[in-house]
């Protein structure tokens, strides 16, 4: 478990004080897979490097597992730092060890047995697929591969927890979504807590359970992935949440579908077990409706179902009414109004 | 006055070899004391692992200082003090005191160079897996800039030859000194070619060692 209370962390540049991380209060729990996004320079990685103690901070405290990182000694320091896995960027392997060196590197730190750090990097590099890739340098893997080996090398010692600094950034999306797997199973097979901090939504929405949304160093959003994506509070997640999940198509689609004779267009929101059933035609069929989906999309966050349907109904006018009534019991719908500019 | 090349091949030879001591053990002391500098001096900086306002001031204020001097005004200035740590100021022992004092500080140079050259993120990895200073020292700034660092102490092998030299023009012995009292004072063209020969292939064997090596450790 990982607490912040009323963390602060101000760096002074010369004269100028940047205050990076402001008074943030929240925990990580054991097994969560917890997610902050925020734009770049909106403190994530201040906010990340206090887990381990790589900043200090300036005030507040942090906590893991109860223990107050301020109270340890450097010795103790280093003994907790290797509880805690961690994961860039920029991969930051050793470009002058091998693959199977990388990984090995912690556990020689720890000055484990010659016979045992070959047994673990064996095990580590079957984990993430990299077996193969062994005896080979670091610059002839590409970033996905660099990458497993940065989280080979950081699950070595067998940490209880694994923070990511924008680990998929560097990665095309396909990458990225193998990566976010593999995070998956870190999580579901090993137990390890995962704090991960990125600037892309569909990271969130992928496999985080729990996300906070950061921006000039404070904390504006906090909660259950599904909560704050279907009910973002503050402007800024509302535009993460576009960034993933345009909800409606643009102005001017949607004017030429109603200058083609779709007066009234609805749009349908609706989370989780209702996509189970065929609610949609089970309805306009009761009524004798027919309905055209125009747009929409059905996504997925933590095992529920999202979608968003933009549709318009054809039929008698007074039934049209009674299908939009009784769907309005089970989902949200809402007819769209356009701004006539 | 000519030379006879019939006994003076033997002069040659010992000249060379004397050449090859100087520059050696320069470079053995050179290095040890260089890359402990340089090391130390890289260590101290700003926001390093290690920082030290008053070390690194100390020590980049005397590389500083040294550097710059050319070496025949150094090796005469510091006369009195290699007559102190030598005994004497005249032989290949006399001129290696020196010789490793500037070769230190060149090398402290080169060594911090190839150290800033890591990335930091790589350090910052270590740190986060709970490696220590000293942990950080041996296994990630020597391993991750040695390439680097062999092709620095060639540089500075290549110098050492040229420090010999000028060593020798006031008595350190080796190829220089040959150059000078039968080349130069005697007019003798061939001592000079041959000298010049000689140190040539010297620094092509130096460069052809330190390429190899470096090739090897960077793998290009
Ligand atoms: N070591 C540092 N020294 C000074 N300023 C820093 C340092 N690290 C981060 N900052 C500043 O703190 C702010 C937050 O940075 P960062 O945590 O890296 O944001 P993010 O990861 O969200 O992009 C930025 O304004 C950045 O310039
Ligand atoms: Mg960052």
């Amino acid at each position: 478990m990982i607490e912040f209370l009323d963390v602060s962390k101000t760096f002074k540049i010369a004269k100028r004080e940047v205050h990076a991380v402001r008074n943030v209060s929240l925990t990580v729990n054991k097994g969560d897979i917890f997610g902050v996004i925020g734009f770049s320079g909106a403190g994530k990685s201040t906010l990340l490097r206090l887990v381990n103690l790589l900043e200090a901070p300036t005030s507040g405290m942090v906590k893991i597992n109860d223990t107050d990182l301020a109270s340890l000694s450097a010795k103790d320091l280093r003994q907790l730092r290797r509880r805690i896995g961690m994961i860039f960027q920029n991969f930051n392997l050793f470009s002058s060890r091998t693959v199977a060196g990388n990984v090995a590197y912690p556990l020689k730190l720890e000055g484990v047995p010659k016979a045992e750090i070959e047994r673990r990097t064996a095990e580590l590099l079957e984990f993430v697929g990299l077996s193969d890739k062994a005896k080979n340098f670091p610059e002839q893997l590409s970033g996905g591969q660099k990458q497993r080996v940065g989280i080979a090398r950081a699950l070595a010692t067998n940490p209880e927890i694994l923070i990511c600094d924008e680990a998929t950034s560097a990665l095309d999306p396909e990458t990225t979504a193998d990566i976010l797997k593999l995070l998956k199973r870190v999580n579901k097979e090993l137990g390890i807590t995962v704090l991960l901090i990125t600037h892309e939504m569909n990271v969130i929405t992928t496999i985080c359970n729990r996300v906070a949304v950061m921006e000039n160093g404070e904390v504006i959003e906090l909660g259950d992935v599904l909560d704050v994506f279907t009910k973002p509070e503050h402007p800024t997640t509302q535009r993460f949440i576009e960034s993933v999940n345009k909800d409606l198509p643009s102005a001017e689609l949607l004017k030429e579908w109603h200058a083609a004779g779709d007066k009234h267009i609805y749009q349908v929101t609706y989370t989780g077990g209702a996509t189970n059933q065929p609610l949609l035609s089970q309805v306009t069929q009761k009524y004798d409706v027919h309905f055209n989906i125009v747009y929409g999309s059905v996504r997925e966050i933590q095992g529920n179902l999202l979608g968003n349907l933009v549709l318009s109904f054809k039929g008698d006018q007074d039934k049209v009414s009674k299908a939009i009534q009784e769907l309005q019991a089970i989902v949200d719908i809402k007819e769209v109004i356009l701004d006539e500019s | 006055m000519k030379v006879d090349w019939s006994t003076f091949y033997q002069h040659i030879i010992e000249a060379t070899g004397e050449t090859i001591y100087m520059v050696t053990l320069t470079l053995i002391f050179g290095s040890i004391f260089g890359i402990t500098v340089g090391l130390a001096l890289f260590v101290t900086r700003q926001n390093n692992i290690l920082e030290n306002r008053w070390i690194f001031g100390i020590l980049n204020f005397i590389i500083n200082i040294i550097r710059p001097i050319p070496f025949i005004v150094f090796l005469v200035f510091l006369m009195p003090v290699t007559r102190t740590v030598m005994g004497t100021t005249i032989g290949t022992g006399a001129a290696i005191f020196p010789m490793a004092i500037m070769a230190t500080f060149s090398v402290a140079r080169i060594v911090e160079q190839n150290l800033m050259s890591i990335d930091p993120g790589v350090i910052e990895a270590s740190k986060a897996m709970g490696a220590s200073p000293l942990q950080i020292i041996f296994t990630v700034l020597i391993p991750e800039a040695l390439g680097p660092l062999v092709l620095g102490l060639t540089f500075v092998s290549i110098g050492l030859i040229d420090f010999s030299a000028v060593a020798g023009y006031v008595g350190g012995g080796g190829l220089g000194q040959v150059a000078i009292t039968y080349g130069y004072q005697r007019f003798d063209t061939s001592v000079m070619i041959v000298t010049v020969v000689i140190l040539i292939i010297l620094v092509q064997i130096a460069q052809w060692i330190g390429n190899t090596i470096a090739k090897k450790l960077m793998r290009r």
